[in-house]
């Protein structure tokens, strides 16, 4: 299916003007998808199905424990019965009554261990469907290109491994066992019925038509209305996500009230969409009882009538009001069931949604894994959009021989962290070729090609862990002594020395508990110890100081001697002596050289040059 | 326990709900027993007598009870949802204005997934204890005493034997409950875990990706996972017995009922139909066993989950408003440190130590020094984001402890140094901290943050939807609306804090243009690394390791202070940078 706007298929909804415009756009979202949703609604439940497969021999087990356990409570009546029957009477027989009870003893001891191992096994089932769907869910994350997240709130992400596949387990856990046990007792009741009275027996089903056709109604209105629940709720944790990322800008505003309002409205919005399918699943069950009662009276009216001429016997149909009784007690249940199973499958909609979401962007069928580069890079003819309708890179095209150091330069949003992305590979060009070691970036596996590249993002993100964790990330089998020497070599080694537990300080979520440009070092040691064959710098020192530059700069010079590298800097003091300069205006490579070679041309590059120093002079 | 009882408060507002919902399970409950009447009055006068009204007149009031029946169920159902929705909801939302309000110290130590476990997980079940447990509780307590008065009153000696089995099964229960409870908290902060490791990947997607990092972090999570699913099975094999022990008990009940009861009538005490009624109330005792039971894991989850939402709701808010805080008001913006310490919770050295500074109002301050020296942090003091351990921070002479947040935040324009845009168009987050900002006040302030010609090349312009469902900007770009975003605002103290960081030197000296223009009569902090951007202020400040140690205009400190010159070497290099500025002139 081809995913529209994100996968909870919802425009944006925060504070300020769009609002209410951005709504109805949902809604006629929402209806075109519905359609197309409705068709997927018997592929969830099979899927959903599908997980079980694995289990079969267990559910084949607790199966015979439902059974057992079931047989054991009809059996105990009975044996109760027959002790007051026959023993139970002023001088009766206290042996016998004695025996009986011995019986029934047994027959409660299995029906607890049958009861006991029935709850265990499929409690162990629950979870462990559960935990597969959530592993699928995290694989899937992991294989999906990044276009993909530029375009879902992390939120609605994470509700649907959090919130959906809570519901899931609800149903798997709870209802599943409910549903066995009805069944059971429903053929049971069935077989004596038409044993009984075949002419009756029909007649007491008259009704179940009905009760079926209301079902498949009720459940695709229950369906729609929980689609909504599950949609809701995805917008309640994408909204709180999103303010827990952005609350120091919140309070920074004075905007923390809004965006408490802009909370309440969705989460109050998730209540209706929950009330609404309240309203249709309670309003189910009763609905299912007054059939029930009809049906009693449809035997009981029409049996009288039998029995008054003489059709059928008074006891036969003294038994069958009975039977109706018991017949439409499990059928609620299951009907009941089946309405409530609509929560379980929307939510797993959302769920195999993700799972389904094409993936535009991966290995080649036929990819070989990239051999040890030199590091030659080659842009030809590359040009690249992230929207159709806004071209970003045209005809780029240059070449970076193997040691080379290249400096690209251009204003905010010309397209230098593009060119780096499609390096990466983050992005597949939407023309021409982007080749390292002369293979094409598309036939060769993307892990063998970033094991290769050590990136340092713009925005250098780290771990919760602590500092000597997120250094190693870039080589996991570095010894502490060489976690530290890239510390040195980032300059980073000072402040770490200088806080509490050193290489072992824990750092909050996104490096909360170290300055922003202590975060750049930790990043750029990270990058280090990675010793690459292809380093990129993206602004890598942007926030730090300019003499910490300077001697990152000179300790970079010696360890990556050999290694081709990118820079993206707008000091350009840092950049100063690249083999090459690569500028960038709009998307265009419009000039490259040498820093002096640039400077002699006179054009953009040596513009940004004299300004810069122009203004640090006077 | 304590905490679920605490939890409780939020069924107060819904009083009303619940007296409807007790009605209606009263109601429910009538009907209920009628039922079997008319059913009996329709075989016994009916049927067996052959009389056909009989039958038609006991089977309309069948039907008649049914509605009734079915009207009152569907109101006892719906209103408990209701109930337990408007627990949740308020509860939510209590969540979120206590975490938008705690203060910074406090988000610098959690993690958004675990607090969206909280959040969503945690609230999600006290919900459900809520909506199926808490009433059923109430109605399992009310039918076992109604059946204990009646058991005592008929025969107590055979009471006495069947309701032995009560005790025993609330004691079970206990035990259970007390076997399997911390382990629903290792669920919860599992799960909170799990959350975390799936939102650091999505947040940092591109470093995982950058460093091929996918099977580390598949392991990470496959273990959290497995950890999880562990303790789930456990509490589930442990709590397995609870429910099937409880049902075993009322049956040995029984047993013993029969036998005893059964020796009596065989004796001649009592007669069978004294046995027989017996018998038929252990029946109506096992229905609220039944939900005893079932509920006694859930009431062990909740408790946990309340704990876990209360330890939230209870947070100690390090920067609290004082009880009589009083509005700031329009202020002048004079701003003043006095032997201001500070430092992080957590932290081994102090971020600031003894720092005392005087900014008259209307004066621009650069604040200079390495990465890591103190800088964010002097700043952070001023809309008071962390509060000093000693020293006063002082607005027009006010202590900024001594007034409203809004008041005092509201004065004060900043531009953060890590750039966060919301989901959203760019007119909305421009217009941020002043909805009611006209459209061409909106363009004014993307003009001066030189933003104006990029969002013009977008084919929605303003309308461009950016953030977590929008296109994507370059981080200059970013920056460039966060400083209108500041702008906007129109404030008397404008802080930027390494707000061109990303920005390009042609870029930034329009910016700059357009500042100078824009800063002059208000107090303005710039943080920055470029000595272009900052050698126009009025003063600049020189910070290393907390401590200020010079301050003065860029040609006093170009004279007098050797750090500073070296900071200006590193940026122009020997020889270069003459040559470079003589062909410039
Ligand atoms: N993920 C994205 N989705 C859509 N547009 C993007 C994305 N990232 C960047 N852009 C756009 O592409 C252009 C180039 O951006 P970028 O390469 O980041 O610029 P810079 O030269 O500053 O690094 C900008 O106009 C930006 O708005
Ligand atoms: N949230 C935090 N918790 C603990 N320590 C912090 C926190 N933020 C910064 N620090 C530490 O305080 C010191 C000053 O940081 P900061 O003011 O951000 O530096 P900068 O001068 O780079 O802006 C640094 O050593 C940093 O590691
Ligand atoms: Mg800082």
């Amino acid at each position: 299916m081809q995913r529209r706007g994100g996968p909870s298929g919802r425009g944006p909804q925060r504070g300020g003007g769009g609002g209410g415009r951005m709504d109805i756009a949902s809604l006629e979202y929402a209806a075109q998808l519905a359609d197309e949703k409705a068709a997927n609604a018997g592929g969830a439940a099979r899927r959903l199905l599908a997980y079980l497969i694995p289990f079969r021999s267990k559910l084949g087990l607790i199966l015979v424990m439902v059974l057992t356990s079931a047989a054991s409570q009809a059996v105990g009546p009975a044996l109760i019965g027959m002790a007051t029957d026959r023993f139970i009477k002023p001088n009766g027989d206290v042996t016998g009554l004695a025996l009986t009870m011995g019986g029934l003893a047994l027959v409660y001891a299995v029906g607890f261990f049958a009861a006991r191992s029935q709850i265990a096994l499929m409690g162990e089932v629950g979870q462990r469907l559960l935990s597969s769907i959530r592993v699928d869910i995290f694989q899937k994350v992991q294989r999906l290109p990044l276009g993909f997240f530029d375009k879902n709130p992390a939120g609605d992400l994470m509700s649907r491994l959090l919130n959906d596949t809570e519901v899931i387990q609800t149903f798997v856990g709870q209802a599943l066992v409910q549903v066995l046990g009805s069944v059971f007792s429903l053929v049971g009741i069935i077989v004596a019925m038409l044993i009984q009275s075949p002419l009756l027996a029909l007649v007491s089903f008259s009704v179940i038509p009905i009760m079926l056709i209301m079902t498949r109604i009720f459940s695709l209105w229950a369906r729609d209305a929980y689609r909504r629940t599950r949609e809701t709720i995805g917008d309640v944790s994408a909204n709180l996500q999103e303010e827990i990322a952005g609350i120091k800008v919140a309070q920074a505003f004075n905007r923390t009230q809004a965006g408490q309002q802009e909370f309440a409205r969705r989460n109050a919005l998730n209540r209706k969409a929950t009330m609404s399918a309240t309203a249709i699943t309670s309003a189910f069950q009763p609905l299912v009882d007054v059939l029930g009662t009809l049906a009693t009276a449809i035997v009981a009216g029409y049996g009288g009538y039998l029995a008054l001429q003489g059709r059928v016997s008074v006891g036969v149909l003294v038994a069958f009001v009975a039977y109706v009784q018991n017949l439409f007690r499990p059928l609620q249940l299951l009907s009941t069931a089946w309405t409530q199973a609509q929560a379980s499958l929307a939510a797993s909609e959302r769920i195999f949604e993700l799972i389904d979401t094409p993936i535009d962007l991966q290995d080649a069928p036929n990819a070989q894994p990239l051999p040890a580069v030199n590091g030659s890079v080659s842009f030809e003819n590359v040009s690249f959009a992230y929207d159709p309708a806004k071209p970003v890179l045209n005809n780029v095209s240059f070449t970076a021989e193997p040691g080379q150091t290249v400096a690209i330069v251009g204003p905010t949003g010309a397209g230098k962290t593009t060119v780096i992305s499609l390096l990466a590979r983050f992005y597949d060009v939407t023309a021409g070729t982007v080749r390292v070691d002369g293979h094409d970036l598309r036939t060769v596996t993307q892990a063998s090609l970033r094991s290769q590249m050590g990136i340092v993002p713009q925005d250098s993100f780290l771990f919760a862990g602590t500092i000597a964790d997120n250094i190693r990330y870039g080589r996991l089998d570095a010894t502490d002594a060489e976690v530290e020497a890239a510390a040195t070599a980032a300059n980073a080694h000072e402040f770490i020395a200088r806080t509490k537990d050193g290489y072992q300080s824990k750092i909050g979520e996104r490096g909360s508990g170290l300055s922003q440009g202590q975060r750049q070092l930790i990043g750029i040691a990270r990058a280090i110890l990675a010793a690459p064959r292809i380093l990129i710098l993206d602004e890598a020192t942007s926030s730090v100081d300019t003499r910490t530059e300077v001697l990152i700069q000179s300790a970079l010079n010696t360890l990556l001697k050999g290694r081709t590298s990118f820079v993206i800097a707008h000091r350009l003091s840092t950049i100063r002596q690249a083999d090459v300069i690569l500028v960038l205006d709009a998307g265009q490579l419009i000039e490259r050289g040498t820093h002096d070679e640039l400077v002699a041309l006179n054009g953009l590059y040596a513009e940004l040059y004299r300004r810069q120093f122009r203004y640090a002079q006077n | 326990m304590k905490h679920l009882r605490r939890s409780l408060i939020f069924l107060r507002p819904n009083t009303l709900l619940m007296t409807g919902a007790i009605i209606s399970l009263v109601a429910v409950l009538v009907s209920n027993l009628l039922s079997p009447q008319y059913l009996q009055r329709a075989i016994d006068d009916g049927i067996s007598a052959g009389n056909q009204s009989a039958i038609m007149n006991a089977v309309i009031m069948l039907l008649l009870l049914a509605l009734l029946r079915g009207v009152f169920s569907f109101a006892q159902t719906y209103l408990l949802e209701r109930i337990s929705q408007n627990v949740a909801f308020d509860m939510r939302n209590l969540l979120f204005n206590k975490l938008s309000d705690l203060s910074f110290s406090y988000h610098d130590q959690q993690q958004t997934g675990q607090l969206m476990t909280r959040v969503t997980s945690d609230v999600e079940v006290i919900r459900q204890f809520v909506g199926q447990g808490l009433l059923n509780l109430v109605a399992a307590v009310i039918t076992v005493i109604g059946v204990i008065i009646v058991l005592v009153a008929t025969n107590w000696q055979l009471a006495i034997v069947e309701l032995l089995s009560i005790p025993i099964i609330f004691a079970l229960i206990g035990f259970f409950i007390s076997k399997v409870r911390p382990l629903f908290g290792v669920v919860q902060s599992r799960l909170g875990a799990l959350n975390t490791i799936l939102q650091e990947n999505l947040a940092g997607i591109r470093v995982v990706r950058a460093f091929a990092r996918e099977p580390y972090e598949q392991k990470r999570y496959l273990t959290m996972n497995e950890a999880l699913m562990d303790v789930n099975i456990t509490i589930n094999k442990r709590s397995s017995v609870a429910f099937p022990l409880t049902f075993l008990t009322v049956n040995v009940a029984t047993l013993l009922v029969v036998l005893v009861g059964g020796i009596k009538v065989i004796n001649g005490t009592i007669t069978v139909g004294t046995l027989v009624a017996f018998l038929s109330y252990l029946v109506v005792l096992i229905g609220p066993v039944f939900g005893i039971g079932f509920l006694a894991t859930a009431i062990g989850r909740a408790a946990v989950s309340a704990e876990r939402v209360f330890e939230v709701l209870d947070a100690r808010n390090e920067v609290e408003e004082k009880p009589g805080a009083r509005s700031l008001g329009q202020i002048r913006g004079d701003v003043e440190f006095r032997n201001v310490v500070f430092k992080f919770a957590g932290a081994e050295q102090q971020a600031l130590d003894d720092v005392s500074l005087h900014v008259p109002s209307g004066h621009t301050v650069a604040i200079m020094g390495r990465t890591g020296s103190g800088k964010s942090s002097i700043i952070n003091m001023i809309p008071r984001f962390y509060d000093p351990q000693s020293g006063q921070v002082l607005v027009d002479g006010i202590d900024v402890r001594d007034v409203t947040l809004d008041s005092l935040r509201g004065n004060i324009g900043m531009v953060l140094q890590d750039t966060v845009l919301f989901s959203g168009t760019i007119r909305d987050n421009i217009a941020y901290g002043r909805p009611e900002a006209t459209p061409d006040e909106v363009v004014a302030a993307a003009r001066a943050a030189q933003a104006d010609e990029f969002i013009g090349g977008f084919p929605d312009g303003y309308d461009t939807l950016v953030g977590e469902r929008g296109v994507g900007l370059s981080g200059g770009q970013k920056q460039r609306v966060a400083i209108a975003r500041a702008l906007l605002l129109n404030p008397r103290i404008l802080i930027l804090d390494d707000s061109t960081s990303a920005v390009d030197a042609e870029t930034e000296y329009q910016i700059q243009q357009a500042l100078d223009k824009l800063m002059r009569g208000r107090t303005s902090f710039v943080i920055a690394q470029r000595i272009s951007t900052v050698r126009n202020a009025d003063m600049i400040v020189l910070l290393d390791e907390g401590k200020i140690i010079a301050t003065g205009t860029h040609d006093d400190l170009l004279r007098e202070n050797a750090l500073y010159g070296e900071i200006v070497d590193s940026q122009l290099r020997k020889d270069e940078p003459v040559a470079a500025a003589e062909e410039a002139n």
